[in-house]
């Protein structure tokens, strides 16, 4: 128990981290997989397939080399060439790679809206936008709620990627431990710790899909 | 009794719409008036392309050729060399909202109560507040026999309670023209006649309305003329009267023996 209390410390610290990567890469990631989802189902054809071709490469690449890519690499990469510190790379890669997981999820969501809902809004004066922002979008919400479910908990397990920018998130700081004191107490703590951050947005999850149940499509 | 034909613009002027799907042509040719106050029942055979031409109408569909003008405003129209051009969109879009539109399948919207459906549109689109247009929404669904259910989702009504709905929520942008697309045809028979109820009362306020329709006994008792449309043309517009009398194409003929 005196272990347990000991170990518990640089565990939380670790779980800050967790945190922090996981909640700024999703209030980022979200907007902009919606942004790029709805150029995907609009009529600029050239733009559309940019997106297609962005959805490819971050969906295509394995997430941590994205992220070692923005660390070491871009700094040597002509015109962009910047050098970012180890957090912000991490934010920067994790939200162009979420962001593409979303965007597809939006845009199903979108495209199983039916053509009726369109032209009903369209009958009644609604511009696209209008739409989109009132008839379409609200109830593309309903829809995608259990893909992003889905989606934001291995999130929550991705974070642990951040360690090869050697930072000490939950997982790296538990491994330390293991590590240092011949123990995998830690790792029974940590995996604690995840089950109990999943366990809450499953929960939270499970608490919008019953606020949406008030309609039925 | 003198004809309202003599009014000075149609309410809706079509001449010689056209219009193919993938090499078929779907509208060959077709031209009609619609003055003030009339109620049109385009009725024919499915695949004949009534609803399509509805759909022409109101710009849900683009026309090949020919020429749309609303109430003297012009929607599309073809120059001699046989392009077809639409107003500008923003313009297109004022347009068509003298039209209200009702659909076969109700379109209602599934994530709005019954009243936020009436309201959405003329807050959205027309910027009005809600204290202006909740009192009016109201009085619609009043009208339509559903101001019990203003608190309802769409899901929990029954599909002829769906269709008042969405003739309430169409009339809420106080449009001049309504157009029907098979109002009753996705409905249990035993529900077609509230649908039918209702429309029959807008027809007594002297609304201008279109009814694409299967419903004989509508066409023949409330509508003012009755267009017979078969393989992409109007083959026969009459009088309700005198075509349920006296069917002079055998088409025509033909076609209502199988419906009467």
């Amino acid at each position: 128990m005196d272990y347990l209390i000991q170990i518990i410390g640089p565990l939380l610290d670790g779980t800050a981290v967790t945190l922090q990567v996981f909640l700024l890469t999703l209030v980022l990631a979200v907007p902009l997989g919606l942004a790029l989802a709805l150029v995907r189902v609009s009529h600029f054809r050239t733009a559309a397939s940019l997106v297609g071709g962005y959805i490819w490469l971050m969906r295509g690449t394995p997430l941590m080399l994205q992220m070692l890519f923005i660390y070491f690499a871009l700094p040597f990469v002509p015109v962009i060439g910047i050098r970012l510190p180890d957090f912000p790379a991490a934010i920067v890669a994790f939200t162009l790679n979420y962001a593409a997981y979303f965007a597809e999820i939006f845009r199903s969501g979108i495209q199983s809206v039916g053509r009726g809902q369109y032209e009903a809004a369209r009958v009644l004066g609604m511009s696209y936008g209008q739409t989109m922002r009132r008839i379409i979008l609200p109830q593309v919400v309903k829809r995608i709620l259990p893909p992003m479910s889905n989606e934001t908990i291995t999130l929550v397990k991705d974070t642990s990627l951040i360690y090869v920018l050697a930072m000490n998130d939950l997982l790296r700081a538990a491994r330390g431990i293991v590590q240092r004191d011949f123990t995998t107490m830690p790792f029974v703590v940590a995996a604690a710790f995840y089950l109990i951050m999943t366990l809450v947005l499953t929960w939270g999850f499970m608490r919008l899909e019953k606020r949406y149940a008030v309609y039925e499509d | 009794m003198p004809s309202m034909k003599t009014e000075a613009v149609p309410m809706i002027s079509a001449r010689d719409i056209r219009k193919h799907f993938h090499g078929t042509e779907v509208l060959k040719g077709v031209s009609l008036d619609i003055g003030k106050g009339e109620v049109i029942a385009v009725i024919g055979p499915s695949g004949s392309g009534k609803s399509t031409f509805l759909r022409c109408l109101n710009h849900l569909e683009t026309i090949d050729a020919g020429s749309i003008v609303i109430e003297g405003e012009t929607l599309a129209t073809t120059d001699a060399a046989g392009h077809c051009r639409y107003a500008p969109e923003a313009e297109a879009r004022r347009i068509c909202r003298k039209m209200g539109m009702v659909f076969q399948q109700f379109n209602l919207f599934p994530h709005l109560t019954v009243l936020q459906n009436v309201i959405e549109a003329p807050l959205t689109v027309k910027g009005l507040s809600r204290d202006a247009i909740v009192p009016r929404a109201e009085e619609l669904l009043r009208k339509v026999g559903l101001i019990a259910k203003c608190g309802a989702y769409p899901s929990q009504l029954s599909g002829g309670q769906k269709q008042r709905v969405a003739i309430a929520r169409a009339l809420a942008m106080e449009p001049d023209i309504m157009l029907f697309d098979e109002p009753t045809s996705a409905l249990d028979p035993e529900l077609t006649g509230e649908v039918l109820r209702t429309m029959r009362q807008l027809a007594e306020e002297r609304m201008t309305m279109l009814v694409v329709t299967h419903e004989m006994s509508f066409a023949r008792d409330v509508s003012t003329e009755v267009v017979f449309m078969d393989h992409g043309e109007i083959v026969e517009a009459r009088p309700a009267a005198e075509m349920f009398a006296d069917p002079r194409h055998p088409r025509t003929r033909c076609f209502l023996e199988h419906m009467l």
